[in-house]
């Protein structure tokens, strides 16, 4: 240790030069993406809000009108269920809720539903799931029209009996080879259906919460 | 450098070399992502990417990195620049980036590239590094993108669907159906399809080196053992 540093210290600098310098890096692309990388993400948003949801059917700023419900015992998952509301002129418009289907044959799979103030189905999407390919992912809308056929049911359209698959003696098609994924999404839309009715007013009045 | 020894550091990634089909590193993201082609092209171009600026940045630093910190070295190296890549893909290729998902960061655990940083690139000056991460990224895009071919083909006669996501809508365009109503084939698109899929292209890729080379024996695979990928 004459006058020359140790090679340790030397190297230990030497390694915390090369932190500096990544970490330096990589504030400064951040920096530059985060902006972009926030907008993205909203965009996505409301491009799947809007796939259910015209534009000129509403008039304020859905992703500022969110609340987030916790209700474990009756979504069936931890998950908080986001709940956007759309209205015109104050009005009512409906909600676009998102929520997971918890029996999936391959765990959750992740839903935004759309109901009407009146309560009517506007429309169902997969978000995300993790079904076969092939057997049960006829359940996106890019794969089949299957869930399109949610459009414009309601509690009364069909009877209580008839949310189910036809397996199950309701009116809604399974496929072949996957029950179970279809008869997860029918469930979880019929559960929102539910929900909706009995907790319409606390859905729409409830101030917007602001992340 | 003579253009002799560029072209047989290009030859030895790309070829002779090859990441995926002869040193068999970096399986996992290979294996995963290539249900189509156009997956593959992004995971492999990603790679290629980070291959030559790792390389670049080793080569430059090889002077100062004793042997003792080397190996961090290249970690915080590759790991920022993969980290670049990702924050610029979710920036500007969002919905690449959505389905690419965690393949992207752990590029990072691809031991291709640290493999690269160790025996090329902290011996080597930086050009002929940059060349030595161009050959192997190259070899192991063209990798992935054959296998992606392979199991799109295969599983869905598609060829290209989702180059919208790369190129905007005009992509769309690109998406080509091979073999109309394709019933689909699922083993192709689940994982063992991308294991029956990779032993065909080494097959075909020793066969073709075996024709080719009457003097020579068929190349050796070198089992090397994933230790540093998760």
């Amino acid at each position: 240790m004459s006058g020359k540093s140790h090679p340790v210290i030397r190297s230990s600098l030497l390694l915390g030069l090369i932190a500096l310098l990544g970490t330096a890096l990589l504030a400064g692309v951040n920096e530059l993406t985060h902006e972009r990388i926030v907008e993205q993400e909203k965009l996505r948003i409301l491009r799947q809000l809007n796939e259910i949801l015209p534009t000129a059917s509403f008039n304020n700023d859905l992703l500022e009108d969110v609340i987030e419900i916790n209700d474990e015992v009756f979504f069936r998952h931890s998950a908080p269920v986001k709940v956007y509301r759309a209205r015109m002129n104050d009005q009512a418009v409906a909600v676009l809720m998102n929520l997971v289907a918890p029996d999936g044959y391959n765990g959750d799979i992740r839903l935004l539903a759309g109901v009407s103030a009146n309560g009517e189905i506007l429309g169902v999407r997969v978000i995300s799931h993790r079904e076969t390919p092939g057997l049960g992912d006829p359940i996106e809308k890019q794969r089949s029209d299957w869930i399109l056929g949610f459009n414009h049911k309601s509690l009364q359209n069909p009877e209580s009996d008839g949310w189910a698959v036809k397996r199950d003696g309701g009116e809604f098609d399974q496929f072949t080879g996957a029950t179970i994924s279809p008869r997860a999404v029918v469930r979880a839309v019929h559960n929102t259906l539910i929900y909706f009715e009995a907790n319409a007013q606390m859905l729409f009045d409830t101030p917007a919460q602001s992340e | 450098m003579s253009n002799s020894n560029l072209k047989q550091i290009l030859t030895d990634g790309a070829w002779r070399q090859n990441t995926g089909l002869v040193v068999l590193l970096g399986l996992c993201p290979l294996l995963a992502v290539t249900n189509t082609v156009v997956n593959g092209l992004v995971l492999g171009l990603a790679t290629m990417l980070t291959l030559m600026v790792s390389n670049l940045a080793v080569s430059i630093m090889r002077g100062l990195l004793k042997p003792e910190i080397r190996i961090p070295a290249f970690v915080l190296i590759i790991a920022s620049v993969v980290t670049v890549i990702e924050l610029l893909m979710n920036a500007y290729f969002y919905d690449l980036f959505r389905v690419l998902g965690i393949f992207i960061p752990l590029i990072v655990t691809n031991c291709a590239i640290i493999g690269r940083a160790e025996a090329f690139a902290s011996r080597n000056a930086p050009l002929p590094s940059l060349i030595d991460g161009f050959a192997t990224g190259l070899g192991f895009c063209i990798t992935l993108v054959l296998l992606g071919a392979l199991r799109e083909l295969a599983g869905r006669g598609t060829l290209f669907s989702g180059a919208d996501m790369l190129l905007g809508d005009w992509g769309q365009h690109l998406a080509l159906t091979i073999i109309p109503e394709h019933p689909g084939f699922l083993l192709a698109m689940l994982p063992p399809g991308a294991f029956l899929g990779l032993a065909l292209l080494i097959a075909a890729r020793n066969a073709w080196e075996a024709r080719n080379s009457d003097t020579q024996t068929i190349p050796v695979t070198h089992l090397v053992a994933d230790h540093h990928e998760t």
